[in-house]
């Protein structure tokens, strides 16, 4: 069997709750090598939590998550940070560190990971910035940034040491149409150029079905429906997909938080 | 409520404070009992020490200078009294050195240092640079608390002895230049009282220890913070003031072991 028909990441029967919130109950997924995986599904319902797992900052509560073969959790510090060095996040902030320069945001893990010389890694620095259009702001600090720069920043620092796995945490979120244009078309051609394994984290649907090449949609802990964009599309069958995929205010996932009867609470106001 | 579950939440809030200092205990080991880095480490620390110690030096260099003048002034009018003027110069460099330095020092790097150290922190967890770091292979604890620990201890025990010298330059002033204190006796009164194991060593012990705890607290708010406005103002605060008063009790026990 060759290593490239093994997915890389196989999340399996996994539980993970916060206090006494279920956020998963029995999830499992794969992530196929060399694809762009879309996970999607509403606001709050842990989608970072998922990526956090994966990457082995949270533990899980049972079940449990394999990068490349080997358990993410199971595995001793030293095994960890190896696993990390082969894959990468851009956190939905950017997570840029504040005191540095865009230039040394993008060379630092070079600098810690690396014995190169400071020549070497200028150019690769420069190579990144370049591929990311920022080649220009490489002086500028994060403060300095508009914030689809800044995500576009964190994203030629999450490439800098070229990882197999890049996991992208809402990058849509809070852009304007055109910096979102650019985060689209920079992670399709990244994944293509690097044949990376792109995991993207979000509840943008028009802008995910564009780039993914294999979506799992989540709601209420569970994995409610998987397959291509076009199968997503073509399950009508399926009514909380439906809601989702094409924004309906009220339906199998409610319009109101769970509340008491209405016309109840309006008549024991007083009480 | 009911009297269990009184005794419920006060359990629980003992267990939570023995997981909070458990917590704590784990952070300062993993940052601190790991084999240095010299290459990488030094800029780091080298860089902490002036944020942390030399960007204290003003507040603890004029309040020294004050803390002696006020003493002295009031020392001599003691003094004064009973014919005894003379030995202002212990009088004065005994307390800065047995008590004021350590004590009044620690509490203006909790203050000055310690609150920025923590509002630093928890910004860098709530922009998720933390995790960033932890994505990145880069341990946050070697990276951001080992250097920001070792930077407190260093200087505050430094600043100490600043702090101290000011004050009795400070003394000398008021002393000697005002009240007409005899220069000479003023000095040699002052050398021959202070002894180096009893005073001095003491005073970089005490403030060593201060150093520990109160960057310790620093450090752990800023880890532990809850990542919103509300929680990093909380957390600043709780720096100030849990430092303050570890301060001031580890103090009395330390001073009870070394003169008592």
């Amino acid at each position: 069997m060759t290593q490239h028909s093994t997915p890389l990441v196989e999340v399996r029967n996994l539980g993970f709750r916060r206090g006494s919130r279920v956020i998963y109950d029995d999830i499992s997924l794969t992530i196929p090598r060399g694809k762009v995986t879309a996970i999607m599904g509403p606001s709050g319902i842990g989608k970072t939590t998922l990526l956090k797992l994966i990457g082995g900052q949270l533990v899980p509560d049972s079940g449990e998550v394999l990068f490349d073969g080997q358990n993410v959790h199971s595995a001793s510090r030293s095994q960890l940070f190896e696993m990390r060095k082969r894959m990468s996040m851009l956190f939905q902030s950017g997570a840029l560190f504040t005191d540095m320069n865009v230039f040394d945001n993008v060379a630092f893990a070079l600098r810690e990971h690396t014995q190169l010389s400071e020549e070497i890694i200028r150019t690769l620095v420069l190579m990144k910035l370049e591929a990311v259009g920022l080649r220009g702001a490489a002086d500028l600090v994060p403060n300095e940034l508009s914030g689809g720069m800044q995500r576009r920043a964190a994203l030629a620092r999450a490439i800098a040491l070229e990882p197999e796995m890049v996991m992208y945490d809402e990058p849509f979120a809070g852009q304007d149409p055109i910096s979102m244009g650019v985060l689209v078309k920079l992670i399709r051609e990244l994944s293509h150029a690097l044949n990376l394994t792109s995991v993207v984290v979000s509840h943008d649907v028009a802008e995910v079905m564009s780039i993914a090449d294999y979506v799992y949609v989540i709601a209420e802990k569970q994995v409610i429906a998987r397959g291509t964009p076009d199968e997503l599309r073509g399950a009508t069958d399926n009514a909380q997909l439906m809601q989702f995929l094409q924004g309906e205010p009220d339906g199998p996932v409610p319009f109101h938080f769970p509340a008491k009867d209405f016309s109840e609470e309006l008549a024991n106001g007083a009480g | 409520m009911g009297l269990v579950d009184r005794i419920a939440s006060l359990g629980r809030s003992a267990i939570d404070m023995v997981a909070g200092l458990g917590r704590a205990g784990l952070m300062l080991w993993g940052a601190v009992f790991r084999v240095p880095r010299i290459r990488k480490g030094t800029p780091l620390l080298v860089k902490q020490i002036y944020v942390v110690g030399v960007q204290s030096m003003v507040i603890v260099l004029v309040s020294g200078l004050f803390i002696g003048m006020v003493l002295a002034l009031q020392g001599y009018t003691i003094l004064v009294d009973f014919g005894t003027e003379e030995s202002l110069g212990p009088m004065v460099a005994l307390s800065l050195l047995r008590e004021l330095g350590p004590v009044v020092t620690a509490l203006l790097f909790a203050g000055r240092a310690g609150s920025a150290l923590t509002a630093e922190i928890g910004l860098m967890k709530s922009t998720e640079q933390l995790s960033s770091l932890e994505m990145m292979a880069i341990d946050p604890l070697r990276q951001v608390i080992a250097p920001r620990f070792w930077a407190g201890v260093i200087s505050m025990p430094l600043l100490a002895l600043m702090f101290t010298a000011v004050g009795i330059f400070g003394g000398h002033l008021v002393g000697v230049e005002w009240k007409g204190i005899d220069h000479g006796s003023f000095w040699s009164i002052l050398q021959a009282s202070v002894e180096w194991r009893q005073d001095i060593v003491n005073c970089l012990i005490k403030s060593t220890a201060f150093a520990v705890v109160v960057t310790w607290i620093a450090l752990y708010r800023g880890y532990q913070v809850i990542p919103n406005p509300e929680g990093i103002s909380r957390a600043t605060t709780q720096t100030v003031v849990q430092s303050s008063l570890a301060v001031l009790a580890l103090d009395f026990l330390l001073t009870a072991i070394m003169f008592g």
